[in-house]
Order: C-alpha cells, then structure tokens, then sequence
C-alpha cells in the first residue's frame, strides 16, 4: 500500500543523506521525498511517499525513528489527510493545440505561466493522480518536459505534526 | 579556563572519565596528539594499524561495559578503521572514534588524505558527526559518548577538521554536565501491561523456552536474568553473543542454539509452545528458515531498540525496554502474587529435553592420533578453570570455543558475531587485557584470522601484554573449507592457506615466545606452560586435524530440527 509519510528532522547537514541511505541501505521503495524549512529554522520537514506490505511500512516508520535527526514522523495515510503535488509542464502549442491546450488547462484548474509563439508552460497544483491525468489528457507527443515536485501533505483537522 | 580545540578533545576525554585511547596518528590529527602529549590522565596505545585501534577500543568496551575510544586521521586512517566500526556496529558495543578530517577550507577539494568520513560511516555508525566550529566541540562529543553508551549502544564517529583544533584558537571550555536531545529519547522502563501480559503467558506454558542475547551483556542484566529463570525453572539458551549471561555450566542452560547450536536447544526452540527473546534480535543464523522458526510458539520480545521488534520474526507480546528493568519487574511480579509455573507439564517437557540431550551432540573423537580442535578447548578450559577472558577471531575456532568453554560469567566471551571480522582476536584482546591487567587473557584464533591482524603483536610487545594467543592450526580456512566439502562437494577453492609463516619464529621475531604442539599428549602440558608465563605473550602454535567439522550444523535456509550431526551426518 501507497503510505505518505511526514517527518520532522533536525535541519542540519546530513540529515537528508541519512534518510535516503536508510532507504537504500535496506532496500525499501521510496517513490518521492521532499524536504524543506519549517517555521522554525531549526527543522525541516520531509514527506516520503513509500510502498510496502504493512510489516515493510511499521519497519520503515522504526527505522526512521531510530535516526537521531529524526525528530518526530507521522503517516499521514492512517487518517484523513490533504495531499497536494505541484507541476510544471511544457507543452508544444502551435495552430489548433493552442486552443486545446488552454481549454485542458481550465478544465484541470490548471494556469497557463509561459506563453511563447510555440509553446506553453502550465502550473498544476493537486493530488498525484490529478497531475498524472494531466499528463494523459496532453495529446500524444505534445510535451517537452514535466517536472513535478512530489507530494506534500497534511493532516486534516486542528492536530498537527508539531513539537 | 581558555583552550584550543586539540586541548578540548584531549581535555573532554578526561572530563568523560577516559582511561585509555587507542589510535595512530597522522598528519589532520598530529594538533590532538600534541595536546595528549602534554598530559598524563587519558593513556593512549598506539596500534600497527587503524583497524587495530577499532577492534582494541571495541574488545575494551566489550570487556568492561565502558565506552571504547579511539583516535584515527583523516583518509586511510579512518577508512582503515571501517571494519571496525562496522564490526562493533554490528554488535552494538558503544564506542566513540574521533577521526581527523583535513581543514574545513579544502574539503570538498579532493585534498590529500581527505575521505569524506561521515559519509563512509554513516551506514555502520549509530549516529556521526561533522565538528565545523570549534566551538561546538565540547557540546558534541559529549553528545557522541551519551549516544554511543545509551538506549541501544553503537559507535559514534566525531570527524574533527584539522582548522577545527587548531593550537592558536583558544575558547572558553565547560564541558557540559546535562543534554538535552528532543530528537533522541532511549526508553528505561518497559509497559506495564505488557509485562504482565508476558508473564501470564510465561506462566500458562506448557513447553516454555528462553532464549537470550547479546542484548543481556550489553543492558547488565545478567543477575536478573539468572534469577528469574532460576525461579521458574524454565530452560535457557542464548545466541553467540549472549554467552556467559547465564552460567553456561547449569544444568537449566541448555548450550548455544541456531547453525551451530545444540541439538537440544535448536529442538527445544522447534518444540517450544511458548518463547521468550530477551535481548536478541532474531538473527539468520539463529533462526534458520523463518518459515519454520519456532512453528508452535507464542512469541514475546524484550529489546530496548523498538526497530528490533518484528523485524525478522512476528512477536505476539512486544516489551520495549531496558532488559535489566524489565526482567526484575517480571521476577518481582512472579514472586509478589506467590505464581508458579504449571509444574507437571515443566516436568514433561524436561524429560523430553533430557532425552534429546542424551544424544549427546557435541561428542567428537577423543582416541585421534591428531590434536581435534574440541579437545584444544576443553584443555584450554581445564587448564584456566573457566576463568579466562577468552577473545576469538572467526571461524571454526570461533564456533569450537562457543560449544566448549562454558562461560559462567558474562563479558568473558568476546567475539565478532554479526559482522564475523576476521582479524578481530588479537586487537580485540589487547583492548581486553588493558582493562584487566591482571587477568588471564587468551585470544584463539586461526591460521587464516591471525595473519589479518598480525602486525598487533608489535602493540602486545610494546605495552607488555601477557595475552596467551591459541593458535588452532589446521592449515584451511576451516570454516569455508567445511562449507565447501559439504556443499561445494568437496572442491576446496582457495580455502587451503599455502605458505603459512613458522607461528613460533613469527611470535620470536616480535620478542613474543611462540610453541608448537602437534601431538594431544603434549597439548596440556604446553599449555599449562604458557599460561604460567604471567608477564610474557605466549603464542602458541596448536596443530590441528585439518578434517574436523562444526557440528551440529543447520545448513542456510533449514528448520531448527533439520540439523547435521557429527560423524553419522545423520538430519535430525
């Protein structure tokens, strides 16, 4: 099962390193890892999308946990939660594709944030899925490049992941 | 008081109590190693090789409980050192190794001698460090001493830029007396609940088992431990690196399990309706094929490291805690409600245990025209009256000594369990003997193990080490040699040591006394020779017969009751 994992870590040098070497020293999938500041400076926030059989998740959240940069972790998949992605895609938009590439882009909520003569960069926001049904929505062999942020997520109601 | 980043290193090790620091030095640590020089506190013993400096601080922790330290350059210092950070890793023995780092300036810079340290380390470190201002140099090797001997010990890597010590910066030093690390939090007590739950479990067994590990040695809870399983009288096994927790000569022990465990503990553990793991992390070489570990059994697990709980093996009642707390929580609520166990099953399931005892496992052939190396360590017992610190390296000898010396006491047995460093022994026992310098210190070892480690017979010379080095010789790396006879049919790839060195001229040439004995009628005598020798290494060149097998044996991937046994190889 897809588990989305946030963790707050001590925001110094290594921290990072120590996380991704976890995750290939024992061989668990990780499907994308974000990490940025919090409001306080000393700590950094990371969410991990992983894969696995209950066992495999318990062990990674444990594993985790015994870093000592490893402050405090959260799956946020255990409860109801917001996940969001952002993307950036280029498009090849010429003649007729322009059109069709601005309504795709209403229809997904998308916006449009580069505009040359031959192309379009757009910027959408949402769950994985959403952005991925962008990507297939694109007419076939109309994309120059995506780059997508990995998700990031929260925890719905007034109890966060805090100290 | 004003002090230069050298002079703190140097300063916080006595303020930690440091007696004794093992390391060589080099060009990013030569400002530590000038501020040692000017004091008398924290002795230092200089080793022929990094991997030395690792393995002695590693056995000095093994043999005391305190924290080893040792002090390594930067590059190959520290890449030397690997190994044995790696191998106390994996034993989880706390340690704290500083390492020199080339000038902040220039790292990065691929400048000479610079590895990035940290880097390397980090898979086989609980926890390391990068000091980049000298300021934060009293605060984190305190940090690196309390994480290295806390919760789940480990080693703990503090990687100093030579800039970072540098003789002409002084600050203001205090050592801090107090931490605190919101990050970092190791467990005392277990959950009471819990424990009760494991005990009504313990008590409503009809075919209970104990099985231990390194994890009692580590957590000191030897004594709690021997007394609650006295109290209940159930049987106890325990894991390479448990033995000597509980008096291996009592008639409840029932001898190591797992590959090259007793017939009756790996049988027990395959019959048992109930376990109990303390301290132990279910290993591969203890359990065998996971599938069929412990197929009837309950499972209950005591370990201080969370990470540990069904991680191999899917426990039924987890404790996480401290061993030594949690055991004398259970004696105390076994002994407060009067509770006993259900004798008459206990008393069945003793027949059942005495009858595979009576097949007598460990028996080999005494009438052998040639030195066996069983009979080596039953002299070796004999000869020191189960008193000794006994130091392994890796191997076959590893394995005979487990089987044949039984330890009463814990921390007499070291060895490299997890890892299986070969080259281990004899640092590890130089570390040993300098903790106990008036104690009766053997290293045994093989020809294969030995020759890794050798040059640390020229640190022995130099500190006057009386370590009694027992050489089983059998002229093969013995335990790939048996592998590869029954597995390999017999095609002995490499494992054949062509051109040994002469032992006891190599012992000579260090200023050591080296022996050879070739036939069992010499063997005791010799022994008793060397070990007579109180203020001299004695390195003694046992030759062995190079056929002999470790038996039982689980081969990789069986059942605990699918076991080879001597001489009828027959499968259990």
């Amino acid at each position: 099962m897809r588990h989305i994992i946030a963790v707050l870590l001590e925001n110094e040098a290594g921290a990072l390193s120590r996380v991704a070497g976890l995750f290939s020293a024992r061989g668990y999938n990780i499907e994308s890892l974000t990490v940025a500041p919090t409001e306080d400076p000393t700590l950094s926030r990371m969410t991990l999308v992983t894969t696995g059989s209950d066992e495999i998740v318990e062990q990674i959240k444990k594993q985790l946990n015994k870093l000592i940069d490893v402050v405090k972790l959260f799956d946020l998949t255990e409860g109801a939660h917001i996940e969001r992605e952002m993307m950036m895609i280029k498009v090849k938009a010429r003649g007729e594709d322009r059109e069709e590439l601005k309504r795709l882009a209403d229809i997904f909520r998308a916006k449009i944030i580069d505009v040359t003569d031959t192309s379009y960069v757009v910027e959408l926001t949402g769950a994985s899925r959403k952005l991925d049904a962008f990507v297939e929505a694109v007419p076939e062999g109309r994309i120059i490049e995506v780059v997508r942020s990995g998700p990031t997520g929260i925890a719905r109601g007034e109890k966060g992941l805090t100290l | 008081m004003e002090l230069s980043g050298g002079e703190i290193v140097v300063r916080a090790l006595q303020d930690e109590g440091v007696e004794l620091v093992f390391g060589y030095p080099g060009g990013a640590v030569l400002h530590i190693y000038d501020a040692l020089f000017n004091q008398d506190k924290v002795r230092h013993i200089l080793v022929r090789h990094e991997q030395g400096a690792a393995h002695a601080a590693d056995g000095y922790a093994r043999a005391t409980g305190k924290c080893g330290v040792c002090l390594v350059t930067s590059g190959p210092g520290a890449t030397n050192a690997v190994t044995g950070i790696a191998t106390a890793y994996m034993d989880s023995i706390p340690m704290v190794i500083l390492t020199g780092q080339v000038p902040t300036p220039v790292i990065g810079s691929d400048a000479f001698q610079e590895v990035d340290t940290v880097g390397i380390t980090r898979p086989c470190v609980k926890h390391n460090f990068l000091v980049k201002d000298v300021r934060d140099l009293a605060t984190v090797i305190r940090k690196a001493f309390y994480i290295a001997t806390s919760g789940r010990p480990g080693p703990v890597v503090v990687d100093i830029p030579k800039d970072v010590t540098d003789p002409k910066v002084k600050i203001p030093y205090e050592y801090p007396r107090t931490l605190q690390m919101r990050s970092y939090n190791p467990v005392e007590k277990g959950h009471p609940g819990q424990i009760r739950r494991a005990v009504d479990a313990l008590l409503a067994a009809k075919r209970p088992m104990v099985y231990t590990g390194g994890g009692v040695v580590l957590g000191e809870a030897s004594a709690p431990l021997t007394e609650l399983v006295r109290q209940i009288g159930f049987p106890i096994t325990s894991t390479l690196m448990g033995l000597g927790a509980y008096p291996m000569s009592d008639r409840q022990f029932l001898g190591m399990l797992g590959m090259h465990g007793t017939y009756e503990a790996n049988m027990a553990m395959h019959e048992c309706d109930t376990l109990i793991a303390i301290g132990a992390r279910f290993d591969d070489r203890v359990t065998g094929k996971i599938e069929q570990f412990c197929p009837h059994a309950k499972i209950i697990h005591l370990d201080v490291d969370p990470s540990s709980i069904s991680k191999n093996v899917r426990v039924d009642i987890p404790i996480v805690g401290q061993v030594a707390n949690v055991l004398e929580e259970m004696r105390r609520l076994i002994q407060d409600a009067g509770r006993t166990p259900d004798q008459a099953a206990l008393a069945d399931w003793w027949r059942q245990i005495e009858a595979w005892r009576g097949r007598r496992c460990l028996d080999y052939d005494r009438n052998s025209p040639r030195i066996k190396p069983q009979f080596a360590v039953e002299t070796l017992y004999k000869v020191t009256n189960g008193e000794l610190y006994l130091v392994s390296d890796v191997g076959q000898h590893q394995m005979f000594a487990a089987q044949f010396y039984p330890f009463d006491k814990p921390r007499r047995w070291i060895n490299s369990g997890g890892l299986g460093t070969m080259g281990f022994g004899l640092p590890a026992a130089i570390g040993v003997q300098l903790a106990h310098p008036d104690a009766t210190v053997a290293c045994i070892s093989g020809d294969a193990s030995i020759l890794m480690c050798i040059q640390e017979l020229a640190t022995c010379k130099q500190f006057a080490l009386p370590i009694k080095v027992v050489l089983l010789n059998n002229g093969y790396m013995g335990m790939v040699r048996q592998w590869q006879e029954m597995f390999y049919e017999g095609r002995y790839s490499h494992s054949y040591v062509d051109a040994l060195p002469d032992f006891v001229k190599l012992a000579e040439s260090f200023g050591h006394v080296g022996m050879r004995v070739e036939r069992p009628e010499d063997l005791e005598g010799a022994m008793r020779e060397a070990f007579a020798m109180r203020d001299r290494l004695v390195f003694l060149d046992v030759i062995v017969d190079p056929t002999e097998n470790v038996y039982p044996m689980i081969e990789a991937g069986k059942g605990h009751h699918e076991m080879y046994l001597s001489a009828e190889r027959e499968l259990a």
